[in-house]
């Protein structure tokens, strides 16, 4: 089960570098966990922290501005990598809710629609309009309205986004897919009983 | 007729239901292969919600990205490591409570979850194979639709057995020509990653075809399935041919008897129809592939192992130069420089990607007769019991002790870095694994990713070394 998500007006952190992969925003170490809870303590754990643990004062998520941010804007191409789903886990748990960029890798948007966490796809020129404004107003907040499919950058303009039709029904009332894909189950025994010699391996 | 390529036709035959404007289709799963790592909150989840395992017969459980490679005493692995010792543990209690076969620590079978299913014939093709590990692609080098997914899809595949999916793009990548020497699959694939750029192929399938492709074993054809995720894409395949039917035939979980028969006239309709049409297609000339090597910091940063470092100010956008440029102040180089000699602390020869029983003789064609250079380790970790025992039986486990490296226990090892085999912070490794992300082989380390006969060569020059030049 997850929280539902609807509309969402926050300030934003940024973190430009493009193709971040999923070792970055939760490294490998910190997978040897058998719960979902706490991994916010670790996001970007390399990045945020130097050699001897000390935050690093140049790194976006150490930034007073950063503080009660629940949205991150991040470069091109963001959850690269594994399919942990550890890193959207790791990213709400910090407190963020929904991540702007300009593309997803496959495997971490799915794992994010399923968790609660909304990747936010713009076009290229508003993503790159929407750094601008947040280069000189770096608290300035973003809506952003499931419903509507729309993203409401700092100067008032409203950017479209999409998001695949059953994923968003199940983001707005907060259910997760199992509960329709366990109500199919007269369809998948069909299936089974028309397919039976290839199904059986063992 | 409709000409279909080869992921259309898997698609159709596993539709529980197709997908309309609203709702993703639902794709019935034949494999679901599962580890500690991704699956503990998914089986959880079950258990709050009272809901059984469908098909524990279509699953299996083994054990991997956080055990010891350390060798055993009495048989026996010890866990040191607390954390990981629970989750294993707990991956015991999971496939009791619902019925999963599980190749455990004792099993002889246990191994590298990708390197397990073909070796057991569990992997066949035609089939949709799903595990919570973006390296399940791996498998589609036998003609099986096969896709990383996240730990709730591990529990939706765990209940129903399905998966809501939307239909993939598919895209043609066409390798013809005959290798030229030292040149080998991992080479292949990494070429195509730079070519095609690290998301590249988002939410494509690949299909890899050509004369090059038909000449690969079936090891070397998962090596280049397995990367498929590094340039973004959701799977990558090769039609099914009879190096695939040949290695397969006896293998524990294969059909045997008329059912094997009936399977083999099945697997040959899996081509791609004469005609079929692809959303992009990519080719490869494969006499004019060399050796490569990562110099970056993601898998698509690679150059031939005799060229140079890009230089950033070359780069076609910002982004793309700031990335170089992080990457290149990550690996401590510099524009224009030269890989070949470059000092290295560290060898790892293993992985899903290169660590079967071929992966494992190339390295030690190498290394026969020849040490491991001073100040160096080298480690050589089998992807599972079964290829430990084949390669002891040849002599090769001799031939790297003898020459200096370290012969470890089955796993993932230090591609994943989880279970105390790391590179120290500032280490550079030459690395037959398949992701050179900052820190991946540990906190501060620096890895090149390159072929098993690569990563040989380096070890014996202590350097960057092409494997062409070794007399």
């Amino acid at each position: 089960m997850m929280d539902p998500f609807t509309t969402l007006t926050s300030s934003c952190v940024v973190l430009p570098a493009e193709n971040v992969d999923t070792d970055q925003i939760i490294p490998a170490r910190f997978l040897k966990t058998i719960d979902r809870r706490g991994l916010g303590a670790h996001l970007f754990a390399d990045w945020r922290a130097d050699a001897h643990g000390n935050p690093r004062a140049d790194f976006p998520l150490n930034s007073p501005d950063a503080a009660g941010a629940a949205i991150l804007v991040a470069g091109h191409n963001f959850g690269c990598g594994s399919s942990r789903e550890h890193a959207p886990w790791a990213l709400l748990d910090f407190g963020f809710r929904a991540v702007i960029s300009t593309g997803f890798a496959d495997i971490f948007r799915n794992n994010a629609l399923k968790t609660g966490l909304l990747p936010v796809a713009l076009s290229t020129s508003a993503h790159a309009s929407l750094l601008k404004q947040l280069a000189d107003a770096p608290r300035a907040p973003v809506t952003i309205d499931l419903e509507t499919q729309t993203a409401t950058l700092p100067d008032g303009t409203r950017h479209s986004f999409t998001v695949d039709p059953f994923a968003r029904h199940c983001l707005l009332n907060g259910v997760d897919e199992l509960g329709f894909l366990l109500e199919l189950e007269p369809a998948i025994a069909a299936y089974e009983s028309t397919h039976s010699s290839r199904v059986c391996t063992r | 007729m409709i000409q279909k390529t080869l992921v259309d036709k898997i698609w159709d035959d596993h539709l529980v239901q197709p997908e309309t404007a609203s709702t993703p289709a639902v794709l019935y799963v034949d494999l679901h292969l599962v580890h500690e790592v991704t699956s503990p909150q998914a089986f959880s989840e079950l258990r709050n919600r009272g809901i059984n395992v469908r098909r524990p017969d279509l699953t299996l459980a083994t054990m991997d990205h956080s055990t010891p490679t350390t060798p055993r005493s009495n048989g026996r692995l010890r866990v040191l490591d607390p954390q990981a010792s629970t989750q294993l543990r707990q991956l015991e209690t999971n496939c009791e409570d619902f019925g999963i076969e599980l190749f455990g620590l004792d099993d002889t079978r246990q191994g590298i979850v990708h390197v397990i299913g073909p070796e057991q014939g569990l992997t066949q093709p035609g089939m949709t194979i799903v595990c919570g590990d973006s390296h399940t692609s791996t498998h589609g080098a036998f003609g099986a639709l096969a896709f990383g997914i996240g730990t709730s899809e591990v529990g939706y595949v765990l209940a129903t057995q399905t998966l809501l999916q939307r239909k993939p793009a598919n895209m043609e990548v066409r390798i013809d020509g005959i290798l030229p020497r030292g040149v080998t699959a991992k080479d292949i694939i990494l070429a195509i990653i730079a070519r095609v750029g690290i998301g590249g192929a988002t939410g494509k399938v690949l299909e890899y075809s050509g004369s090059a492709i038909r000449a690969l074993g079936m090891e070397e054809r998962m090596t280049i399935c397995n990367m498929s995720i590094e340039a973004g894409a959701r799977a990558g395949l090769i039609a099914p041919d009879d190096t695939t039917f040949e290695y397969i035939a006896g293998r524990p979980y294969a059909p045997k008897g008329t059912r094997w028969d009936l399977a083999v006239d099945r697997w040959k309709q899996l081509t791609s129809d004469h005609g079929a049409t692809y959303d992009r297609s990519v080719q490869l000339e494969a006499a004019r592939l060399a050796p490569m090597i990562t110099f970056g910091t993601n898998p698509s940063m690679a150059i031939p192992i005799d060229g140079h470092v890009p230089d950033p100010s070359d780069a076609g956008s910002g982004a793309e130069r700031t990335d170089l440029d992080k990457a290149l102040r990550y690996m401590a180089l510099e524009p224009g420089q030269s890989l070949l000699g470059r000092p290295v602390d560290v060898v790892f020869v293993g992985s899903c990607t290169n660590s079967r029983i071929s992966d494992l003789r190339q390295a030690a064609g190498v290394m026969r007769g020849r040490h491991v250079a001073p100040g160096v380790r080298m480690l050589v970790v089998p992807g599972s019991r079964n290829v430990k025992s084949e390669a002891e039986a040849e002599g090769l486990d001799r031939v790297f002790i003898e020459a200096g490296a370290e012969w470890r226990e089955a796993g993932c090892s230090m591609c994943i870095a989880m279970n105390g085999d790391q590179l120290e912070p500032g280490q550079s490794a030459v690395s037959t694994s398949n992701r050179n992300f900052e820190g991946r082989q540990g906190k501060g380390g620096r890895t090149f990713l390159a072929s098993p006969l690569t990563a040989a060569a380096t070890a014996v020059r202590g350097a960057i070394a092409d494997v062409r030049s070794l007399s």
